[in-house]
């Protein structure tokens, strides 16, 4: 019994150790193939925008002779493509933020009525709130054009808003109504007791308690407004008006465009969003469990 | 639901209550009624304004029979559809299934994968437009990118990508998963860190580990989680329009155009706006039977996603 057991484990041990270290060697290869996959397509945003104009397509897969001239011409509005690059920038800066409060702001109070006030065909709206995914946005946009000359919006940043906030929410009331379930309704009706209004619980209580949940929304709704093309460029026609997804899309359709500008200017157009993503990372992955499995 | 809510009655209302309440007046009354309507007053305004008004006004535009006819007879129409139901039925699966997988890889204890973590996310975060024309110049046969590393690292010719279909439509779908398998790994990494671990602690002792931890307690928790995920991604993605007008700006000559490029074309660069609406219009069929089968399975499930 003894001699067995002394037997059996140092070849037990050894496996063991053999498993482990082709595990750990697989998970390492991996981490370098994710590496390379994600890395891949913005460095080669980052080779074009360092190439002198007309040095871009040399064949080169290291930047041989870097040069930060078109991000000192993006700065300075060097170029007459870029003239009005900054008020672009604000505008789209502006549609991105106001995408993200109003979406956070409409979905969170539509989710509370329907999830804490008992209010009970609430649940109804949202249920249809998702049958908008069943209009995918880039289906929607023709008679949403129609319409925004109708309400008199056209060129105007608050008809790409609206569109935004309208795909962003019904995602919104989703994540906002299985993560609301994690909140005991006792803290609603302790405040209640109190004397507190339905405000005053959404307020104090229900918006504190659901901020991993709003950080993944807003994040959401940013990236939504932030990555959607075609709503701006139906929307917004006038140089003052654009946002920098439109005016970098006028850089692709002309045939002499400088492609090292365009590439500086998607890498700053890039910054924004990368921003906001890693300062609200650390409540992400709590806010996306919803609820879980319990 | 807890014991003190249906102590009180709340959410269903008790059996007696109806006798004095209309139907439809709810379980709450007098001024906190008015503000649950104050409250649902904001995103019924964006639901009927800018989803019911032009999803009518869509439908009423694209309500004439001739306008399919033509759309039929047209054999571009049916190229568009096969390439969307391409790019939906490889595309979205793939991804989603890589991300779950990979959602098994971060979950794992380690400060590098941690870091790694954060660096994988950066297609989420970097905008479509800009990265779908980085991959767009990237492949470009003569200087791209691609191929001149082909060129220096192993000394290959690399193809023209844009001048064969399958490459094309290859290289949309691979951006496509590129930029969006990130998020979905993120949402399935939440959904793994929400299992308890006395779950895996108990299924250890019933001898499951290995991969029969993962075939009957970690796939059968988040089985709802991957089907809800992959209905709103499918969603999404039918309308997708940023990657096929990017990458491969529907090279060559218009082969592989998605529903909504080849319907944003016929409307804006041909000017035949009915048309276009018609023509995604068709995709309805399809969508709104998803649209309930996500709506349902989301009521079915009191505590997950």
């Amino acid at each position: 019994m003894s001699a067995t057991l002394t037997a059996g484990r140092p070849m037990r041990k050894s496996r063991y150790r053999g498993r482990r270290l082709l595990t750990r060697t697989a998970a390492a290869l991996l981490g370098v193939v994710l590496t390379i996959w994600t890395i891949i397509p913005v460095y080669n945003m980052l080779l074009i925008a360092l190439s002198e104009e007309g040095d871009e397509f040399t064949g080169t897969v290291w930047p041989s002779d870097p040069s930060f001239e078109s991000f000192r011409v993006i700065w300075t509005e060097g170029y007459w493509y870029l003239e009005n690059f900054w008020h672009q920038f604000g505008n789209s800066c502006i549609i991105g933020l106001a995408t993200m409060v109003l979406t956070v702001l409409v979905g969170s109070l539509a989710s509370f009525a329907m999830g804490r006030m008992r209010l009970r065909k609430a649940r109804l709206i949202g249920d249809l709130s998702l049958l908008t995914y069943a209009v995918p946005a880039s289906f929607l946009v023709i008679p949403f054009t129609r319409l925004m000359h109708i309400y008199g919006l056209v060129d105007n940043l608050w008809s790409v808003i609206a569109a935004e906030v309208t795909f962003a929410t019904p995602y919104a009331i989703l994540i906002f109504h299985q993560y609301g379930k994690l909140i005991p309704l006792e803290l609603d009706d302790a405040a209640r007791v109190d004397g507190a209004t339905p405000f005053q619980v959404y307020w104090r209580i229900y918006l504190p308690l659901m901020a991993p949940a709003l950080a993944v929304v807003a994040t959401f709704a940013l990236l939504l407004a932030w990555n959607e093309y075609l709503y701006q460029y139906l929307l917004l026609s006038s140089r003052r008006s654009m946002t920098v997804a439109v005016a970098i899309d006028q850089f692709f359709d002309s045939d002499e465009a400088p492609w090292n500008y365009m590439m500086a200017v998607a890498l700053v157009y890039s910054l924004p969003p990368i921003a906001v993503y890693y300062a609200l990372r650390r409540y992400m992955v709590a806010g996306l469990t919803m609820g879980g499995v319990k | 639901m807890s014991s003190t809510q249906q102590a009180i009655g709340f959410g269903r209302p008790l059996a007696d209550s109806r006798t004095w309440r209309p139907h439809w007046y709810g379980g709450i009354r007098g001024s906190e009624r008015s503000w649950a309507i104050a409250f649902l007053v904001p995103y019924v305004a964006v639901f009927l304004g800018f989803v019911v008004y032009p999803v009518g006004y869509g439908i009423w535009l694209g309500s004439e029979p001739e306008l399919y006819v033509q759309l039929f007879e047209d054999p571009r129409y049916l190229t568009t559809v096969l390439n969307t139901l391409l790019l939906v039925g490889v595309g979205v699966n793939l991804k989603m299934f890589l991300a779950f997988l990979l959602s098994g890889f971060f979950i794992q204890p380690g400060r590098w994968i941690k870091a790694l973590l954060v660096l994988y996310m950066l297609p989420w975060a970097l905008p479509a437009l800009p990265a779908y024309l980085s991959l767009h110049w990237m492949l470009i046969g003569y200087g791209g990118f691609l191929n001149s590393a082909l060129e220096t690292l192993f000394g290959i010719d690399g193809p023209i990508w844009f001048n064969s279909y399958w490459l094309a439509i290859g290289a949309n779908i691979l951006a496509y998963i590129w930029k969006w398998m990130p998020f979905w790994t993120l949402v399935f990494l939440a959904g793994r860190m929400a299992i308890p671990e006395e779950i895996y602690e108990a299924a250890a002792v019933d001898g499951a580990t290995g991969l029969r931890r993962f075939t009957f307690v970690t796939f059968p928790l988040l089985a709802n989680l991957y089907l809800i995920s992959t209905l709103l991604s499918t969603l999404w993605t039918v309308g997708d329009f940023t990657a096929a007008y990017f990458v491969s700006s529907g090279a060559p000559a218009l082969q592989t155009e998605m529903l909504a490029t080849f319907g944003f074309r016929v409307a804006f660069d041909n000017g035949y706006p009915r048309l276009g609406v018609a023509s995604v219009m068709t995709a309805l069929p399809l969508l709104i039977p998803l649209a309930i089968l996500l709506m349902r399975r989301v009521q079915a499930t009191e505590v997950q996603l």
